[in-house]
């Protein structure tokens, strides 16, 4: 395992994306940095800025207003970099599937300009903490 | 030739580059792991600066399309080459008392400023408008706490009678007196402010302006700010123990005693970062020039009636 793969699994940065989200999934995301689960002991830190950043939490459907921004952020993103779709509506657009301001899931919006993206799915209505941070280890352990 | 060496030695390995950033990212794992326990959480373990800073290296850097490029690039070099002659400067008069020239005082004041100054240039240079709002409020909180904080090194030297040489002030403790406390305790003050510590962290202001002054630097450009930011929590501190606390020793118990003093200047410094909100630019300017300022005014009054009577405790 070469030194820039294993200093990004004991040190990944999140920069939280809401693309128009419920508000539900953003909390139980601000849950996680709570004395409760403490995710800083793994070396996990919410950043201010996506250029900070080694991971991007996603919550909710993506919008036709918020697309354009999701991609502009991850090309602001300094690669290497993972991609959460946190949420049922980030990961499969959830009960707006039929909505007529959903342009699409995550995966899609973010596959249009990185067909190569690393991405993944923590599903959930809001997904719990736990699932959350076995989601985070999962696709860490993927690298 | 060997003295070119040696001089490398200095400033690149023992009490300079190598030896300064690990202290510092150490002191910086101090720093997370003490607000961790004050909020109740477990924190990060003891690698997790250096981990990061590790990380940071490998990752992609980007320029912004509209930035200066060169600014925004050299700018980092230079607040870190700034900080690493304070350093060095401030560990060999420690470690060997007799190498400093008259004046050395002014030389590291000066010196301070510079990664500051870096900063201001580096965050207006990236065409960001995230980063120039925080690169006004950094400039105005550089000129809020600069004047405080050379009006508390002037009451240390008046105390020692007009000397200008870090070796000599640092065989006395002013803090024992009236005035040096008064004057100990606003400089702890500009430091935090120096340090960019939360009630005084309005340029990087993580919830209202992301990272504000840091705001476009990646990768490895951002790894050089951390370790100019772990620098200064050594250099700093122990500024303050060499100008106020009377040095810091290199031998058996006066190194221990030493290292007590730096962690007590450390420890008041976390908690005054855990218990305080973030003030707004205008509060922050107002302390430090009008309730600073009349404190020093009294410190500086009280060091001068000391001074000129023979009084030691004023």
């Amino acid at each position: 395992m070469s030194w820039k793969i294993w200093s990004l699994k004991k040190s990944p940065w999140v920069f939280h994306v809401n693309t128009g989200a419920c508000n539900n999934c953003d909390i139980e995301i601000v849950n996680l940095l709570t004395p409760k689960f403490d995710v800083e002991r793994f070396g996990i830190k919410l950043v201010g800025s996506p250029r900070h950043a080694d991971a991007l939490l996603v919550t909710g459907v993506v919008t036709r207003q918020a697309a354009p921004r999701l991609q502009e952020v991850y090309r602001q993103t300094s690669k290497p970099c993972v991609v959460f779709a946190i949420g049922a509506c980030a990961c499969d657009k959830g009960i707006f599937h039929n909505g007529y301001h959903v342009v699409g899931p995550v995966d899609k919006i973010i596959k249009e300009i990185d067909p190569n993206a690393i991405i993944a799915y923590v599903p959930g209505c809001p997904p719990k903490p736990e699932a959350m941070i076995s989601g985070v280890v999962k696709a860490l352990s993927t690298l | 030739m060997t003295e070119v060496l040696q001089n490398l030695f200095w400033i690149l390995i023992f009490p300079g580059f190598l030896f300064t950033a690990c202290f510092g990212l150490i002191a910086c794992w101090i720093v997370r792991k003490v607000s961790a326990l004050v909020q109740w959480r477990v924190g990060p373990p003891f690698y997790q600066p250096f981990v990061d800073v590790i990380k940071l290296m490998g990752k992609e850097i980007l320029v912004p399309q509209q930035a200066q490029r060169t600014v925004f690039l050299t700018a980092p070099l230079v607040g870190l080459a700034g900080l690493l002659l304070l350093s060095t400067m401030l560990w060999r008069i420690t470690i060997e008392p007799t190498v400093p020239f008259v004046g050395d005082v002014i030389v590291a004041i000066y010196l301070m400023a510079l990664p500051s100054l870096a900063l201001i240039l580096g965050s207006s240079a990236s065409a960001s408008p995230h980063a120039a709002v925080g690169t006004s409020r950094e400039m105005k909180l550089v000129m809020s706490y600069e004047l405080p904080l050379v009006m508390a090194f002037i009451v240390v030297i008046i105390k020692s009678g007009g000397q200008l040489s870090l070796a000599t002030l640092a065989q006395q403790t002013p803090a024992l007196s009236i005035s040096g406390m008064l004057a100990f305790l606003v400089s702890l003050l500009c430091i935090q402010a120096k340090l960019g510590f939360v009630p005084f962290d309005i340029a990087e202001a993580e919830t209202e302006l992301g990272s504000g002054v840091l705001m476009e630097y990646s990768g490895a450009l951002l790894a050089v700010w951390k370790l100019i930011q772990a620098m200064m929590l050594v250099a700093m501190p122990l500024f303050l123990v060499i100008m106020f606390l009377g040095g810091f020793g290199t031998s058996g118990m006066s190194l221990v005693w030493g290292i007590c003093k730096y962690v007590l200047i450390l420890v008041l410094m976390i908690l005054i970062k855990n218990t305080n909100p973030r003030v707004r630019i205008d509060q922050a300017m107002k302390f430090f020039w009008i309730y600073c300022g009349i404190v020093l005014a009294v410190a500086i009054l009280l060091a001068t009636i000391g001074d000129c009577y023979g009084i030691n405790w004023l």
